[in-house]
């Protein structure tokens, strides 16, 4: 039996515990900034928790990632802009819709593998980029500007920095909690037996393609949940946050803190975001130093940051 | 009529240029195995390169020739230090560290040129406008464009297939380890395609230049749809990226055209001239689910290893 004491546990429950306090520290400190700033990191931590799913355990290699975050998005947006404003109904849509694209996306690209399948997903991402600048009603390529957040019937206050924040960090955990739940049940065990030895669980009877689509329409739906946060998030949805470099910088996010890590996409997520902080502070040319950067992580870091932690751990 | 023969040769030199920019990576992929990102920023270089040197040397013809060459060597130079490091490395390696190299190209040509596009005048000479069939005129640079891009083809045909380099490459297609073991220097054989691949690309790009403006970002759309191409003609056959890429360039470009006059009919003139640009960019993905459902291996499969 390993101790559960290493150094990769000790740092997952310090980052844990950090976002957790993290509002406290905010009041204490009066830095407004650095909750408006970890808002938005813990949205996307939960969309490259989503993404981990199908790549680190399903071996998905999914380019398009960016759709379902932009759909999540317009499905708040284009509510609200008719006049329907309660979340009950605003983020169940937005999970459904994400869910049905990715079962139409997941039906077609998974007749494909490896690179074909990292293009295709691309392809229709940018297919789903192009139709939402084609909704002129909803403001085309400008955008669509969001007047009123999401309500929940007094619940919740979406427009409280604080509570909005919780709301999100929330969504992380319970994220993250359905997925560990996923990869231990024996539907997880099958779809990464899939990722190992496809023919051998062909073989022993599991149909593989079924499996796989059903990892990618939970990972999509939990992405489109990311969406309906950030759109509530920035009060604006627009083509061009479901630009195809976003899905890249989903991917990185993934690769950076260890794909096929439970905790890992977390960890991603905070050292890229607060890195490009960093970097745009320091330069206004953040991605010369970034591109270089990212360069080196794939040639020398295989693993992530938690594979090294990891490494640290045996010793 | 008449505006159907200009906008089929305008969707022939499109689909052309994407064949140029599609050839290098299905080559590339082909033979090293390798998934470049950064090909649309060899493209975008090209063309940079193109206005730059024009504008320095004065001159057109010398202009595109030193950013030939210049895009060469850019390729040989990013192979020769980063890429060919990653050669036996999974798909994503490869995907995320090209991706790493698209945002240092944007961002180094952000602070060299700085952020406004550039733009390429074309000489007087490639400006006339040329009367193809009687009654036909049609601007003398993009008929330019058709004839290089037809001749390279031709050429990249040749040197493929007829060729002891072009014996070379194909053999290395199929068995990599083989032609190693029988004492072909394959590091210098990987080195020169990705140099071609570069040039074919930094030739599309240079060629685009005087049409579209030269800017940041110009080849990352182009790369998507060179993505397309070689989805649909099946990866690493250069015969199937040349189909691909002319049907490709022929929809979109008919789609462009002709896609308002035909919604028109259907819907009211301001719905049709909004929807029809999403409906013409998305015509292409649909060919491609389609393609995907029919011939998940796409239309002229490279053959097995």
């Amino acid at each position: 039996m390993k101790s559960p004491i290493n150094v990769r546990n000790v740092v997952v429950a310090l980052v844990a515990l950090g976002l957790t306090l993290l509002p406290v520290y905010s009041a204490l400190t009066g830095n407004i900034f650095i909750l408006t700033l970890f808002t938005r990191i813990v949205i996307f931590a939960l969309a490259a928790a989503s993404l981990n799913l199908i790549m680190g355990y399903g071996g998905m290699m999914s380019f398009g990632h960016a759709a379902y975050l932009g759909i999540g998005g317009y499905a708040v947006g284009i509510l609200a802009f008719e006049g329907i404003g309660s979340g009950f109904i605003q983020w169940p849509v937005a999970l459904a819709a994400s869910a049905l694209y990715a079962l139409v996306i997941g039906a077609l690209s998974l007749r494909t593998r490896g690179v074909y399948f990292i293009m295709i997903t691309l392809a229709f991402a940018q297919m789903a980029y192009y139709v939402t600048s084609g909704l002129s009603r909803y403001g085309g390529d400008d955008g669509l500007t969001i007047y009123k957040r999401s309500t929940f019937g007094g619940l919740i206050d979406l427009s409280n920095r604080v509570q909005f924040y919780y709301l999100c960090l929330f969504c992380l955990f319970g994220g993250i909690y359905l997925i560990w739940r996923i990869i231990n049940s024996r539907f997880g065990m099958v779809v990464q037996g899939i990722r190992s030895n496809e023919q051998r669980m062909q073989a022993i009877g599991f149909h593989a393609n079924r499996y796989r689509l059903v990892c990618f329409v939970i990972s999509g739906t939990i992405c489109g949940l990311a969406g309906a946060l950030l759109a509530n998030n920035t009060d604006f949805v627009s083509p061009a946050g479901m630009y195809w470099t976003r899905s890249g910088e989903l991917m990185v996010m993934v690769v950076f803190g260890g794909m096929g890590s439970l905790f890992g996409p977390v960890i991603g997520t905070i050292v890229f975001l607060l890195l490009e902080e960093l970097l745009s502070q320091f330069t206004e040319y953040w991605a010369l130093i970034m591109g270089p950067l990212l360069l080196l992580i794939v040639l020398f870091a295989r693993g992530g940051i938690m594979g090294v932690l990891g490494r640290f751990s045996r010793g | 009529m008449l505006v159907l023969v200009e906008q089929s040769l305008n969707g022939l030199q499109f689909g052309l240029l994407l064949f140029l920019l599609a050839a290098g990576l299905t080559l590339v992929f082909g033979i090293m195995d390798f998934v470049n990102l950064a090909h649309g920023s060899l493209y975008m270089m090209g063309a940079y390169f193109a206005a730059t040197f024009v504008a320095w040397t004065g001159s057109f013809v010398l202009g595109i020739l030193l950013a030939l060459g210049a895009t060469l060597l850019l390729g040989i130079a990013l192979e020769f230090i980063a890429l060919r490091h990653l050669y036996g490395r999974d798909h994503l390696d490869q995907v995320l560290a090209t991706f790493g190299l698209i945002l240092f190209f944007n961002d180094a040509v952000r602070l060299i040129w700085g952020p406004a596009g550039l733009s390429l005048p074309l000489p007087a000479w490639l400006t006339v406008p040329v009367q193809i069939v009687p009654g036909v005129f049609y601007p003398a640079y993009r008929l330019s464009i058709i004839v290089v891009a037809l001749a390279v083809a031709a050429l990249l045909y040749i040197v493929v297939m007829r060729t002891r380099i072009g014996m070379l490459i194909r053999a290395g297609a199929s068995n990599r380890e083989m032609i190693g073991a029988l004492g072909i220097n394959i590091k210098l054989l990987f080195t020169l395609v990705f140099g071609l691949g570069a040039a074919l690309a930094g030739l599309a790009g240079l060629m685009q230049a005087p049409i579209l403006t030269v800017q940041i970002g110009m080849g990352e759309n182009i790369l998507i749809l060179a993505f397309v191409i070689i989805v649909i003609g099946g990866i690493g056959s250069i015969r199937g990226a040349f189909m691909a890429a002319i049907f490709v360039g022929m929809i979109d470009t008919l789609g462009r055209a002709f896609l308002p006059d035909l919604l028109r009919m259907v819907l009211s003139s301001s719905a049709a001239s909004t929807a029809a640009p999403a409906l013409s960019s998305m015509l292409i993905y649909l060919l491609m689910a389609i393609v995907l459902v029919v011939r998940p291996e796409g239309l002229f499969p490279a053959a097995k290893r």
